[in-house]
């Protein structure tokens, strides 16, 4: 359809026009006709799960959310993490001749691969924020370092990622702020939901879950160390824990074990919203 | 929550370079910093804009729609406001 055809062309184009026939699917994903190594596809799970798995519970807030603009601000989160799941799970799929979906829906608890943190509840938005903060400012950092991944998918992946992932921490920076100093529930609730989510951090900088100090020997250049990441966690986090005044809470580390397909009793649930419609319906489409 | 609710901003974004800002819709943020950034998740997701500006609704001081006569009244017979009423002198050869 070209501009002639319709009478709409100038008004579309204050709206940023899109001709949906140049929309082109592939051009969503970033990918390559070689397959990844099995060793690069467990990294690749590692990363897509968290995506996904944290995407999904960010759904949750969609009609839920406390104003229509957060619920917006939410949901675009998500999909930016969904975005990023499909092109890491396409990737690790290509090891062993599945696709995206067939790691996404047909896959059992113990076959996932993300850390604890992400399949937290959503709880009340404090303990989301407080998730998204300790998330995003995990995310940011490790995508900036995997740019310069020797492997081109990963690489890509980051690239792209490393945008949106800085929006999303800012977006929890903001909000970290004034849940802490606003109103005296609002403070009380964060201080709670610090207590209730970072625990889960800890899982975050650990090398040798799932035999991971032999994965990240063979994945020298191409992955980035978790432990790598404490440090620019730790400097991103901090200066904005001390605007809020928190402390961030140690008494405590929750085990993990998520690399290793070991859950909490979270996750079931989550996954069985997740997949209940494509196990109905295989081979569905929409 | 109705009693709090977050107070109303109208948003501006500009096109691209050169270009003015223009109005284009309205949010609910609780201050100017997050009215930005939800200004930015509505209206800049798709490739709209390189800046936003918002400003609260209330601070907007907007002409009274009952005084249509005495503001806007079509300019007939009063063509010595247009500057094509003017001939151009004969020694001005690039007006």
């Amino acid at each position: 359809m070209t501009d002639t055809d319709h009478g709409l062309a100038d008004a579309d184009t204050d709206h940023g026009h899109v001709e949906l026939s140049a929309v082109v699917l592939s051009e969503e994903f970033v990918s390559t006709d070689a397959p990844a190594s099995p060793e690069v596809a467990e990294y690749a799970m590692w990363l897509g799960d968290d995506a996904l798995i944290l995407a999904q519970r960010l759904g949750g807030w969609i009609t839920r959310a406390p104003e229509l603009e957060e619920d917006v601000a939410l949901a675009n989160i998500a999909l930016d993490l969904l975005g990023h799941a499909r092109s890491l799970l396409r990737y690790a799929g290509s090891a062993t001749g599945r696709t995206e979906d067939d790691l996404a829906y047909w896959r059992d608890e113990t076959g996932f691969r993300s850390a604890h943190l992400f399949e937290q509840p959503n709880g009340d938005f404090a303990h989301t924020i407080v998730r998204q903060f300790a998330a995003a400012h995990y995310l940011h950092p490790l995508y900036e370092r995997l740019r310069a991944s020797t492997d081109p998918v990963l690489a890509g992946v980051a690239a792209k990622a490393v945008k949106e992932v800085d929006y999303h921490r800012d977006h929890a920076d903001q909000w970290m702020l004034r849940l802490a100093l606003g109103t005296d529930e609002s403070r009380r609730r964060t201080l709670r939901a610090m207590e209730d989510v970072w625990p889960y951090v800890d899982e975050l900088f650990s090398d040798d879950a799932a035999g991971g100090d032999d994965l990240f020997a063979a994945l020298d250049g191409v992955a980035v160390r978790p432990s790598s990441l404490r440090e620019p966690f730790e400097a991103e986090v901090a200066p904005v824990l001390t605007e809020a005044q928190l402390e961030p809470p140690t008494a405590f580390h929750a085990a993990g074990g998520g690399r290793l397909g070991r859950h909490s009793e979270y996750l079931a649930p989550l996954l069985a919203e997740l997949q209940v419609l494509a196990r109905q319906h295989p081979g569905a489409s929409w | 929550m109705t009693a709090e609710a977050w107070p109303l901003w109208e948003v501006f974004v500009r096109a691209s370079r050169g270009l003015s800002h223009v109005h284009v819709g309205s949010l609910h943020a609780p201050d100017e910093e997050l009215a930005v950034r939800n200004a930015r998740d509505l209206y800049t997701r798709r490739g709209e804009g390189v800046s936003i500006w918002v400003v609260r609704s209330d601070l907007i001081t907007a002409s009274d729609p009952d005084a249509k006569d005495a503001f806007f009244t079509a300019p007939e017979g009063k063509n010595f406001r247009h500057a094509t009423y003017y001939t151009a002198a004969e020694g001005v050869k690039h007006l």
